[in-house]
């Protein structure tokens, strides 16, 4: 029901006050409910890529197509309240408790209090927060686990029909990011938003993704499953790229998910 | 401390006086620097060439400033209110600059990102927090108001001013003591009052 589709129908956004284009010319779909990761390293656009679609970036070419709606054409405030955005440095509103900064989206849109304060605890609930415990705290008094898990409770609150997470895990502890990302597909896979997700880390990609698009210097080397990646590298790059570290660990890790995936459906 | 004695409700018009002359320049200032620092505040640029301004009219010594303003309004009332709502200038808008530019840039970015308007970024998440800034550049303000406030007894216009002034043409000591000492009373209220207040504004 939240399952947008996403189209990138040849995207160029060009760096201001230079020539060289920070994505050049990207095109790939996301299918409604997809968990989409982009994955490539620091300066390759993906960043900049995913903050197109909810016009946080301006195009210099090309379009970005919402549920067949070119994203150019919508109102950007109304767009980005119906895309939850979460990023790296988490950015919950000091001034705010936890149940203020979950409510944001739907106070703007207008929500009763009844309706708000059923959905804050539900959320913090969701992302696996006692909402008794923490509904009152602030920012400040909580760790950086628990405020990107706030963080997220914050972009899915109003129920939006994408979900857009710049390296959302980047900054917190590894123990705590393994938490993170289990509870990240749980969620995206339950309430089957669907997600565009950032990372230069491989293995993140690899645990979350339906499909990844691998990026260097703004364009796509290769858009294919987990498992299509690390068996059938399109290009030197993508495969450098995925065989660099545990490379056992890792083609275990693919295969059996990719088992343990056709053995649900 | 004879006069005070002698003459308390006299002091405490004057006083009284004082304190709504500072309190609407403070106010007048307030409706000038909180819109010219949000403008310099967003165009790193121009900031340091507008708080260059306003802090060279901070230098100039208030009993010339006084002196032109005189020329211009003549005595009374508007001479010193146009003076202190000059001063009060440098020490606001630096203070809303400061206090905006401060506010986390991860913060704004989540709030344009989750469908924010421009207008709600500043007064829900920009303002609160260069809130306490804002009231620290206030008190300062406000403290230097009442001491400067003082010279509007020389050009004819209201407050404890008029005490020391007379105080000193009529030879009276005692008169120049009370005026003085009652605006000291009064910065020192001020102070712990705005103090409070920015403690409690400020985000742990």
């Amino acid at each position: 029901m939240n399952a947008a589709q996403i189209a990138f129908e040849d995207v160029v956004v060009r760096y201001p006050g230079s020539g060289r284009n920070a994505v050049d010319g990207v095109s790939f779909e996301l299918h409604g409910g997809e968990l989409v990761v982009l994955l490539g390293p620091s300066g390759c656009g993906k960043s900049t890529l995913l903050r197109t679609v909810n016009r946080l970036v301006p195009l210099d070419g090309g379009r970005v197509v919402l549920d067949g709606r070119d994203v150019a054409e919508l109102d950007p405030v109304e767009l980005r309240r119906s895309v939850g955005y979460v990023i790296q440095a988490i950015g919950l509103f000091a001034h705010m408790s936890v149940a203020q900064n979950v409510a944001v989206v739907p106070s703007l849109l207008g929500w009763t209090r009844s309706q708000i304060a059923q959905r804050v605890d539900e959320l913090l609930a969701l992302v696996g927060l006692e909402p008794p415990a923490y509904r009152n705290r602030r920012p400040s008094q909580l760790s950086g686990g628990e405020a990107q898990r706030v963080g997220v409770a914050r972009a899915i609150a109003a129920r939006p029909r994408a979900l857009l997470m710049d390296e959302p895990f980047g900054a917190v502890d590894v123990l705590a990011r393994t938490a993170l990302q289990r509870e990240l597909v749980r969620i995206v896979r339950e309430l089957e938003t669907t997600t565009l997700f950032v990372t230069h880390d491989v293995d993140e990609a690899f645990r979350l993704a339906d499909r990844i698009v691998v990026m260097r210097d703004g364009r796509v080397e290769q858009v294919a499953t987990p498992l299509d990646l690390f068996d059938r590298p399109a290009t030197p790059y993508v495969r450098d790229l995925v065989h660099a570290g545990d490379d056992v660990y890792r083609s275990y890790f693919v295969h059996a998910r990719e088992l343990l995936r056709t053995a649900n459906t | 401390m004879t006069y005070l004695a002698a003459h308390p409700a006299r002091v405490a018009a004057l006083a009284a006086a004082h304190i709504e002359l500072v309190a609407v320049a403070l106010a007048a200032a307030l409706l000038v620097a909180v819109p010219l620092g949000l403008w310099a505040a967003r165009r790193r640029n121009v900031a340091p060439w507008l708080l260059g301004a306003l802090g060279a009219i901070y230098t100039i010594p208030s009993l010339a400033l006084l002196a032109v303003l005189v020329e211009w309004f003549g005595l009374g009332y508007t001479p010193i209110f146009v003076a202190l709502v000059l001063y009060a200038q440098f020490m606001l808008a630096r203070n809303v600059v400061a206090g905006i530019n401060g506010v986390d840039r991860a913060q704004v970015d989540a709030a344009r990102g989750l469908g924010m308007s421009p207008p709600q970024i500043l007064l829900r998440v920009e303002f609160p927090q260069a809130l306490p800034v804002l009231i620290g550049g206030v008190r300062i303000a406000a403290i230097a108001m009442i001491s400067i406030a003082t010279l509007g007894g020389y050009v004819g216009g209201v407050g404890l001013g008029v005490l020391i002034f007379n105080g000193l043409t009529l030879h009276q000591p005692q008169m120049i003591i009370a005026g003085s000492l009652a605006a000291c009373a009064l910065a020192i209220t001020v102070d712990a009052a705005l103090r409070l207040a920015e403690a409690n504004t400020r985000i742990s």
